[in-house]
């Protein structure tokens, strides 16, 4: 993948900027440019708040090249609290405490190093809510 | 629209090719298809040929060009057909409506990969690449991961065990003994793989909660088909069997988007587009194959495809209703756990399988007397899914 393509995707994987269509009214995330509820274009930028819970997760240990040095992390479906499910990695807790429906907030993180120039990609992981 | 029948099938071994490149091993199968059949001396008017990352795996493209000169069709027609790890499937679905809307008469379908020129992560990296890119594949998602994420759901709503994910690895493995173009030939038990102490060597954690045995192998392997009109088939030497009705349907391209990531929509939908043409209900069928690249997706197809009510295919395995004998198997060849998993080569085994099932000809692991047969090859994580049924005609 080239910096360009990481650049365009920054306000998605930073920021948890996602869309809200303006014909349906659904939340949309990752913004695209059809709504896949209605079908319709046109949507509006939204920031989603971060938080929701577990609904689904695995733990992996036998990552892909990229991944390797991270492994094992742990790989979950959120569903955020307006609704929209995402796929991230968890971080800050132990795999056994990993539970379906446990509290989880966003936080920015290292995804990987690429390249030979090293290049470090950031973007989204969630780690379990620390205090209400 | 013409009905078509596959008169040749040709298959090598699921397993480890080192000495052969990509075309050789793609045109072995290809060779014995067109030999199967009694071709003779006719011409072959299309090549189809379902093949996901030679490009990637063998640094390799345009695929069907090469082996339409290195099995010497020139000039037939020839393509490759991607579809990720439903290739297979969608190769023969361009040959069937080729050969259907009275374009081309004999079409040859080939379907393979060379998947262990690349091995280790380089090879788990190269099957994610078919996730989605900002969505998916950055976060270090694997379709391993997928899989689990979804054997953890399923687990919770429908009470499927550890257990029960057991049972499809050794109903497969034991299939798969008698199946001499399995890549897997060892019988494993419960024992061994979930209950002693020594499962956790013998069958460890890969992405949890899978375990190896959870998991097909990765694959090289290779089969072929021949298709032409059903009324040329007398033609040929062998007894006639018509693809009777095909599918195919796409849903959300990540897991994330879909309503509910427990309700496979694509392969529901491409069943029933199956039967439909085929004018048959699941209830007719006699054996299955089913895209088992994780235990968990031959309970899930089983009961999304009709065979099983919602949340029953469970039960219906531990009762041994999908063995060898019982009412409807599944995975007679051993399936993707056992007969071995080759991406683009796993739609066109499936097909082959289930052909030498309907002529009599599939030996030790024989259904008897099967008459439909019905295969289901699952790309992606079930965001593109081809049907089958096929069945034997006088
Ligand atoms: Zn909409």
């Amino acid at each position: 993948m080239n910096v360009a393509r990481y650049w365009r995707t920054e306000k998605t994987r930073y920021g948890l900027v996602g869309e809200t269509c303006r014909v349906c009214g659904k939340p949309i995330f990752p913004p695209r440019d059809l709504c896949p509820h209605c079908t319709e274009a046109g949507q509006d930028l939204r920031t989603f708040g971060g938080r929701g819970e577990v609904y689904s997760f695995a733990h992996v240990t036998d990552a892909p090249a990229g991944y390797t040095e991270y492994q094992p992390y742990t790989v979950a479906l959120i569903k955020l609290e307006e609704g929209p499910l995402l796929t991230a990695q968890l971080t800050d807790v132990d795999q056994s405490d990993v539970r379906i429906g446990m509290p989880v907030e966003m936080v920015t993180r290292k995804l990987k190093e690429e390249g030979e120039n090293g290049m470090v990609v950031y973007g989204y992981k969630f780690r379990p809510v620390m205090h209400e | 629209m013409r009905k078509v029948a596959i008169v040749g099938v040709g298959m090598i071994p699921f397993g480890r090719y080192e000495s052969e490149s990509l075309v050789e091993m793609l045109a072995m199968p290809a060779l014995r298809a067109m030999d199967d059949a009694g071709i003779g001396d006719r011409a072959v008017d299309a090549l189809y040929v379902g093949n996901m990352a030679a490009g990637m795996f063998n640094h390799q493209s345009a695929v069907a060009s090469a082996l339409a000169d290195y099995l010497a069709l020139l000039p037939a027609a020839a393509d490759t057909i991607e579809n990720g790890p439903a290739s297979g499937g969608s190769a023969i679905k361009n040959g069937l409506l080729a050969v259907a809307s009275g374009y081309y008469d004999l079409v040859l379908v080939v379907g393979g990969e060379k998947m262990r020129d690349v091995i280790g992560p380089r090879a788990t990296d190269t099957v994610a690449t078919m996730t989605h890119p900002t969505a998916e594949y950055i976060y270090g998602v694997t379709l391993p991961s997928l899989a689990g994420m979804f054997t953890r759901l399923y687990m919770e709503k429908y009470g499927v065990t550890e257990r029960h994910l057991a049972q499809v690895a050794i109903k497969n493995h034991n299939n798969g003994l008698l199946n001499p173009y399995a890549h897997i030939h060892a019988s494993i038990t419960q024992e061994g793989i979930l209950d002693s102490p020594h499962s956790v060597v013998n069958s460890p954690i890969v992405s949890d909660p899978l375990r190896l045995y959870d998991c097909c192998p990765v694959s090289d392997g290779a089969a072929a088909l021949l298709l032409c009109p059903a009324e040329m088939v007398a033609e040929f030497k062998k007894p006639k069997v018509v693809i009777a009705g095909f599918g195919q349907a796409t849903d959300t391209q990540t897991v994330q988007e879909r309503e509910d990531p427990t309700d496979l929509k694509a392969v529901r939908l491409a069943a029933q587009q199956a039967f439909a043409m085929a004018k048959q209900t699941p209830r007719d069928v006699d054996l299955a194959e089913l895209h088992d690249a994780f235990t968990i997706l031959e309970i899930a197809e089983s009961e999304h495809a009709g065979f099983f009510k919602k949340g029953e295919g469970a039960r219906a395995l531990e009762e041994g209703r999908t063995r060898i004998g019982g009412d409807l198997p599944i995975n007679p060849s051993g399936g993707l756990k056992a007969r071995g998993h080759a991406l683009g080569g796993t739609g066109v085994a499936q097909v082959a399988e289930l052909v030498w099932h309907l002529r009599g000809e599939a030996g030790q692991r024989q259904v008897k007397g099967a008459e439909v047969g019905f295969s289901l090859n699952f790309g992606g994580f079930g965001n593109n899914v081809t049907a089958f049924v096929l069945r034997r005609e006088a």
